[in-house]
């Protein structure tokens, strides 16, 4: 245990420093661009006092090494200043829509692993045979084409040739679920309102499915590749000597050592998932960052920008922690080398 | 290069792979002579014949404003692959040259430059080309700018692994005793042995590039009208499923039919080259 909290220690230390580097470099981009952000919050009527109060309201007439010194200094305190867009603390836009982006991202996550792991491991158990091209051609299909076309395809086809979806949100009308973690999968659980769980697992499925369809295809290929490594291995060899049922060698023997680098993996995928679910929230309408992400970036809201991608960010580098921890507590040569140290 | 060719086309799946990168790139190389309606790439409007379903002479139909789509798709094709060449042109040699210096030089060189190219990944890709995007106008040149930002890391993090396992390998060690220079090591010993890999990794990222600069127009954030793109034509259609599904079906197929011959063709390759180490 005291060699996998070294590794958390480790990593923190680790995603500080890189969380440092990653609000300098939006900060940078964020202010070297043309055109005055003041101006575009104000509008072309406001007089040139008006925009010249707000520039000094915002700190933009002070030198950038001095803007982002108060901007980490606001960070500390949890302020990420003010959105020009909503006029509301950009933190407590973030807080409102952030909820259902990480509902779909986990639901999706869920869908990967559940599907993706178990594709990888008939592929590698039937090497060479049917099964293996039919899961590398499904694999090759989800990652070849972005989410948003997965959504549309998905959306005409079970949402409107077949009625068997909603179109968009996230609840059907009618139902009232009290928000507590703001994600209401969770919600409708804890108002003890079973239809309406239904109901929210009933909106997410699609948009989930199209978001994971790539993490899919990709969890499934490396889980394949590493499985047929495995394979090779003497001890698997060994264990078919010992007259072992085939499966039990392909669950115990096979897959266990490679879902470690697959787990890699599965944090990354997790990074373009953060992405992707803007292109997948925009077809379905779903209610989440994405929306308020895409109209700060077009408005130049900085604080917003700023803010949205310090979030993402961070939430990407969490996730990265998690996985290292993991694979910590899963795989034994760190487990036992850091702690022969 | 012939043996490696053969076996690409002895499969039936890199023969796919071929052959679809082969219709994506002749279409749009010769889009002026295959394009029933060259001058639709533009902005035209033929309001007689809008929003037409697949039909002779518009086999793919026709958009809001009466332009056919098929002639579009194959302009966006033109555009998307330049897009991804010049991309991979100017991230390949950053990522690969940083890869060398950090694997190679190690110590702080190492440190300072893998923490630079975990804060790149530490963006997700999407997020970091939006904001750029975003951020300066959205133009076919920052298009490039922002794509092109969010993919040299990918090149360092796989030379770097590269280098630091050939590093310690015999032939490196003889020509350091001999006196080579650090960067004829790097260049002339090492960087050999990265290109395999490296070339692989830049057929599946053609096909890559292609779906990103899609998924940025169809957010609005990248080329923008009247040059045609599929992701916005995706998005455009999107409003008017599922009636019109020709306006998104298609542009959508065309991406899937691009990038997915890109990836059979570098899976293959990968297993052709990787066997060869």
């Amino acid at each position: 245990m005291q060699a996998v909290l070294r590794v958390l220690l480790k990593r923190l230390g680790t995603s500080v420093i890189v969380l440092i580097g990653v609000s300098m470099l939006i900060f940078a981009i964020a202010r070297v661009i043309p055109g005055d952000p003041a101006r575009i919050a104000l509008g072309p009527n406001a007089t040139a006092e008006q925009v010249e109060q707000l520039r000094t309201a915002l700190h933009l007439d002070q030198p950038i090494a001095v803007q982002y010194l108060e901007f980490l200094r606001d960070l500390g305190q949890g302020d990420l200043g003010m959105s020009l867009y909503t006029n509301r603390p950009v933190a407590q836009d973030i807080a409102q829509f952030l909820p259902a982006t990480l509902e779909l991202i986990f639901v999706a996550g869920a869908l990967m692993i559940l599907i993706g792991l178990p594709l990888g491991m008939i592929a590698a158990r039937y090497r060479g045979r049917w099964p293996d091209d039919l899961v590398r051609v499904i694999a090759m299909l989800g990652v070849s084409a972005p989410s948003f076309v997965w959504a549309v395809v998905l959306m005409l086809v079970f949402a409107f040739f077949l009625p068997i979806f909603p179109v968009a949100g996230r609840l059907a009308e009618g139902f009232d679920v009290p928000t507590v973690t703001g994600f209401l999968t969770v919600d409708s659980l804890l108002a003890g309102d079973p239809a309406a769980f239904v109901s929210t697992l009933h909106h997410i499925a699609l948009p989930a499915f199209a978001l994971a369809l790539s993490g899919i295809g990709q969890a499934a290929r490396l889980t394949r590749a590493n499985m047929v490594e495995t394979y090779d291995r003497p001890y698997v060899e060994m264990a078919r000597s010992y007259g072992w049922p085939e499966h039990r060698i392909a669950t115990r023997y096979a897959f266990k050592p490679s879902l470690i680098p697959s787990l890699t993996i599965i944090g990354l995928d997790f990074a373009a998932m953060l992405g992707n679910a803007f292109l997948v929230e925009a077809v379905f309408a779903w209610p989440g960052l994405s929306r308020y992400g895409v109209e700060v970036i077009l408005r130049k809201d900085l604080n917003a920008i700023v803010g949205t991608v310090l979030v993402i960010s961070a939430a990407f580098l969490i996730v990265n922690i998690i996985v290292d921890l993991l694979t910590a507590v899963i795989n034994p040569r760190i487990r036992y080398s850091e702690r022969a140290k | 290069m012939r043996r490696v060719i053969g076996i690409l086309l002895a499969n039936p799946l890199s023969l796919l792979g071929v052959v679809l990168v082969a219709l994506v790139v002749l279409g749009a190389v010769f889009a002026d002579f295959l394009a029933p309606f060259p001058e639709h790439r533009g902005a035209v409007v033929d309001f007689l014949n809008f929003n037409r379903p697949p039909e002779w002479p518009y086999i793919f139909g026709t958009d809001l404003v009466g332009r056919d789509l098929f002639s579009r798709i194959l302009y966006a094709y033109r555009i998307s692959l330049m897009l991804g060449v010049v991309v991979l042109a100017i991230a390949v040699p950053i990522g690969v040259t940083i890869g060398l210096l950090a694997g190679y030089l190690g110590g702080v060189w190492e440190y300072l430059l893998m923490r630079l190219t975990d804060v790149f990944l530490s963006i997700p890709p999407l997020v970091l080309a939006m904001s750029i995007m975003g951020l300066l106008e959205p133009t076919l040149i920052n298009g490039m700018l922002a794509v092109t930002a969010m993919w040299w890391p990918w090149y360092t993090r796989l030379v770097y692994t590269i280098t630091r396992g050939e590093k310690e390998e015999g032939y490196v060690l003889a020509a350091e005793v001999i006196g080579a220079s650090r960067s004829h090591v790097m260049f002339r010993e090492i960087l050999p042995n990265c290109v395999p890999a490296v070339i692989t990794k830049m057929t599946l990222d053609l096909g890559f590039v292609i779906l990103i600069a899609s998924s940025l127009s169809f957010l609005g954030l990248g080329v923008q009208p009247p040059t045609p793109d599929l992701g916005s034509m995706v998005a455009e259609g999107a409003d008017y499923l599922p009636d019109s599904w020709w306006l998104t079906v298609f542009p959508g197929l065309a991406i899937l039919v691009a990038v997915f011959g890109f990836n059979l063709v570098g899976d293959a390759l990968r297993d052709i080259l990787g066997a060869e180490r």
